[in-house]
């Protein structure tokens, strides 16, 4: 009973979530940009012939199970071999093969050679986040699961009347929004340089039908050039460790103008940052920021408690406690085992977070200030 | 004969636990490596009930991502070296001799070694689970540098166990292709082989091929890991995607590996039922062996996102689609040989047309595959899922299946319960598609695979598939019991239960002998049984 009550509730859930089924639906997306359209084009293309062959092939199979069958009286016929038959068997399905193979190369090769880009953004893949630097802009940012996302995953932990609140809350982007959108402008040729600090990761972004692996040591190029202003949203693609289903990816594609003002508003962050970085900072400005860093960037494995789980504890450390830093600094930035590194944080915030680490949790260590992480890189 | 029956009693099998331990006889070895598959494959499939249990909603309920890892990548390695290769072997060890009118396999002391490692090789590969760091979570493709550099200490036990299975496989293809080419009857030509025979021969040499290909590559992850070597590692020179060419120069033949003896099965099965001979025996051959040449040149296309010049990504393409040509050529084959029969629907002749047909539905999904634009869409997501379980669970298990239906009287000397075997057919055909069909839409809709957790409008077709899962799961129970009753309390049944079945094997009385053919069957006597008459 309890069974079929959820069979029927799951039912009811798959006629009502038609709103969130419109949004990706049965089928691959056509996506945004010319090349995805063209992939969605092929891939139905190939689809179709599937399904006339299938048609044909098993059409004539449950003709024979139907009609040629001993029940039915059927008398066995002695045939088995026919060379013209096998001809015609072999040489229809290449014909066929190489009618499908001319718009696949066209297109796998507007893919894969490209011109000249408008812009660059280079993509380095981490465990478990992204992060996203424009070489020419001088901006860089590092995007990370979304909170509401990561108290959803925390509240569903707390039983099913939290879980499905939390999933409420956190709607139909659970597990794909980040902190920080990737955000490019609209009708410009976009060329993406990925690759990666630790694993293979792989970006993807079904909407541009840009996915391409992201491998330590090299660098491998992609492009799109959205047509359509709007958010879209993709998931790493190749098995990176723990956290793997939870390093989505979410692109914000805008005007041009409102680009060139997210340009500025970014830029004079970056100054900002920079200039903070040089300055003394107090304990509390340190704790405040290094508490947000923290918990989005290592609660994860060292607990919001620092009480340890799939990383050790830093509550009571002898690493996060007393008056030397360094190697507690040595390990956030070279990382350490399965520690990532994190040197691609800047220094006010290594400084803050690491902070945090030695003053949080009932520990008693030394404050740091950015300038000890300038010396320590 | 009277010879023969007291030079039986004499060699007869032992009694006792040890007999299974010191055995050289093909038929007692055959068994062990079927209930050794068997068991391994209850292991494996437990592993994919923990998988679809926790994806069955939304939200990590069960279990810590690192542990959902290690299930999905043990599931693969138990599943493909610890259940269908080694199945495939235990086949080939109960039908080649007979097939081929030999009294045993030709190495039979080298037998009963290559299937003692299993055990080991398996206890090893499950044993890291109770290690410090757990077992390996990098996925049954093992990518560097996430086995290596990222890896849990348990991996050099992971590596171990490779290399013994590696062992196994090696000696076991060796074995089938010196009794193939040399035990065979003296009348019987290569051309007047059975499809089985033929397929496991081939497939043998996939396995000579690239097994140590395999060992090459987990041997580099090991001085990698622990003799600082840089092999993949991009820090020390290294290269990560030179470790994904050599593994699928070993993987992609090892796909072949695992479907070939499924197509020799079946070119059993289906000529039996039909009662018409095989059609195009002679194409099949070709084709058997033309697919196991394109084996060896197409293995980048799992590669396409890697950063592949165009042109490899062109040429892998087009190889890759031409395997389409030969795979055709069978299903075509088989279709011709059920067309115009006198068709009747045993349980193995449901399992080998449900074989057909689902089988060509992972053909269909595999060539769209192989469209490398396409690809780009498709690659390590759900529709990839659906398509290697579609070849590999109701192609290559759905083959063994049938194949034990099939011989299992000729094995045990009784008939299974036809009703009851029936009944277990209908229920994992239906509860198999319930379970991979709806992966292809949550592919296609963008859900990547090897995920403890996803968004929510994957939802839906996950529940779908998880029942189904759960379904397929407890059909296996069945199963079990099916063939124990048959072993058990089956009615005996006669040297050929198949009115129209061909093949040396029927000649021999129902169980067969401990030794096959003491004296090798006439040139008559080959031709009658052919496939080719």
């Amino acid at each position: 009973m309890k069974r079929l009550l959820t069979l029927t509730s799951a039912l009811a859930a798959l006629v009502s979530s038609k709103a969130a089924l419109a949004e990706y639906g049965l089928n691959m997306t056509q996506g945004i940009t010319e090349v995805s359209q063209d992939i969605y084009d092929l891939h139905m293309m190939v689809f179709w012939v599937c399904v006339v062959i299938g048609v044909v092939v098993f059409g004539a199979m449950f003709y024979a199970i139907i009609v040629h069958r001993k029940s039915k009286g059927h008398k066995a016929a002695h045939f088995h071999e026919s060379t013209l038959v096998e001809f015609i068997w072999t040489g229809v399905p290449i014909v066929i093969l190489v009618l499908m193979a001319i718009p696949a190369s066209k297109t796998l090769i507007e893919i894969e050679v490209l011109d000249k880009a408008d812009m660059t953004i280079k993509v380095t893949g981490h465990q478990w986040k992204w992060q996203y630097d424009y070489p020419e802009e001088g901006i860089g940012f590092i995007s990370n699961l979304s909170q509401s996302s990561k108290d959803a995953i925390d509240d569903r932990k707390k039983g099913s009347d939290a879980k499905r609140e939390a999933l409420d809350a956190d709607g139909d982007t659970y597990l794909l929004s980040v902190d920080n959108h990737l955000v490019v402008p609209v009708d410009t040729t976009i060329r993406f340089l990925i690759t990666s600090n630790d694993v293979i990761h792989n970006w993807w972004v079904p909407a541009f039908a840009v996915k391409q692996d992201a491998n330590p040591g090299f660098i491998n190029d992609a492009w799109a050039k959205p047509t359509v202003i709007g958010t879209y949203r993709g998931q790493c693609a190749e098995l990176c460790g723990k956290e793997h289903g939870f390093m989505p990816i979410v692109v914000d594609v805008v005007s041009k103008a409102d680009y060139a003002a997210w340009v500025a508003e970014q830029q004079g962050a970056a100054a900002a940052a920079a200039e903070a970085a040089t300055q003394q900072w107090s304990e509390d400005d340190l704790m405040a920021q290094g508490e947000t860093l923290y918990n989005t960037n290592c609660a994860g494995c060292h607990m919001t408690d620092g009480s340890g789980g799939y990383g050790p504890a830093i509550k009571g450390s002898s690493i996060s406690n007393g008056n030397d830093a360094d190697e507690h600094l040595n390990i956030v930035i070279n990382g350490k085992n399965g520690m990532p590194s994190f040197k691609m944080l800047g220094d006010s915030d290594l400084a803050a977070v690491i902070t945090y680490e030695r003053r949080a949790f009932g520990n008693t260590g030394s404050i740091v200030q950015p300038s000890d992480v300038t010396s320590a890189r | 004969m009277s010879y023969t029956a007291a030079h039986d009693d004499h060699h007869g099998p032992e009694k006792g636990l040890l007999r299974w331990v010191k055995t050289t006889n093909h038929k007692d070895i055959g068994s062990l490596y079927m209930w050794f598959a068997f068991a391994m494959l209850l292991i494996g499939g437990a592993f994919a009930m923990g998988i679809r249990a926790e994806l069955l909603q939304p939200g990590l309920q069960l279990m810590d991502p690192q542990f959902f890892n290690q299930l999905t990548t043990m599931h693969g390695l138990i599943m493909v070296f610890g259940a269908i290769m080694p199945a495939f072997v235990g086949l080939g060890n109960w039908l080649i001799p007979m097939m081929v009118g030999a009294p045993d396999m030709a190495l039979p002391r080298m037998n009963n070694w290559s299937f003692w490692i299993l055990p080991f090789a398996g206890g090893i590969l499950l044993s890291t689970f109770f290690m410090e760091g757990g077992a390996p979570a990098f996925g049954w493709t093992f990518y560097a540098p996430l086995s290596t550099t990222f890896a849990p200490d348990s991996t050099d036990f992971f590596i171990f166990a490779v290399h013994l299975l590696g062992f196994s496989s090696i000696m076991g293809a060796i074995n089938i292709i010196a009794t193939v080419l040399n035990m065979r009857a003296p009348e019987m030509r290569l051309m007047d082989m059975p499809l089985f025979v033929w397929t496991w021969l081939i497939t043998s040499f996939l396995l000579i091929g690239a097994m140590p290909v395999l060992a090459g590559a987990v041997t580099m992850m090991l001085t990698d890991r622990n003799f600082g070597t840089a092999f993949f590692d991009a820090t020390g020179g290294g290269d990560p995607v030179m470790f994904q060419h050599i593994f699928w120069f070993f993987g992609h033949p090892e796909v072949y590996i695992m479907i070939l003896p499924a197509f020799g099965v079946v070119s059993h099965i289906i000529p039996t039922f039909a009662r018409k001979p095989l059609f195009g025996y002679s194409s099949m051959v070709y084709a058997t062996a033309s697919i196991a040449f394109l084996s060896y040149i197409v293995w980048a296309h799992h590669m396409f996102l890697t950063g592949m010049p165009v042109a490899g990504e062109l040429y892998f393409m087009y190889a890759t689609m031409l395997i389409a040509v030969p795979t055709g050529v069978k299903v075509f084959n088989w279709v011709a040989t059920m067309w115009k029969g006198s068709m009747t629907f045993e349980t193995p002749m449901l399992w080998a047309l449900s074989f057909v047909f689902l089988f060509t539905i992972g053909g269909f999904s595999g060539l769209m595959l192989g469209i490398a634009p396409a690809d780009i869409q498709y690659h390590d997501t759900y529709f990839v899922v659906a398509h290697f379980h579609y070849v590999l669970v109701t192609g290559a298990l759905w083959s063994i299946i049938a194949a034990t239906f099939y011989w299992l009287p000729k094995w045990c000397g009784n008939m299974y319960n036809e009703k009851l075997a029936k009944f277990h057919f209908w229920w994992a055909m239906i509860s198999v598609n319930v379970l991979f069909f709806p992966q292809h839409f949550l592919g296609l809709a963008g859900m990547p695979r090897r995920i403890p957790d996803y968004s929510l409008q994957f939802a839906d077709f996950n529940y779908i598939s998880s029942i189904g899962a759960f379904s397929f799961g407890l059909s296996f129970i069945l199963l079990t019991y099916i063939v124990i009753d048959c072993i058990r309390n089956g009615t005996p049944s006669e040297a050929r239960p198949w009115d129209s079945a061909k093949g040396l094997e029927w000649t021999l009385p129902s169980p067969a002998p401990y030794h096959s053919f003491n004296t090798p069957p006439a040139r008559a006597v080959i031709l009658e049984e052919s496939q080719h008459s």
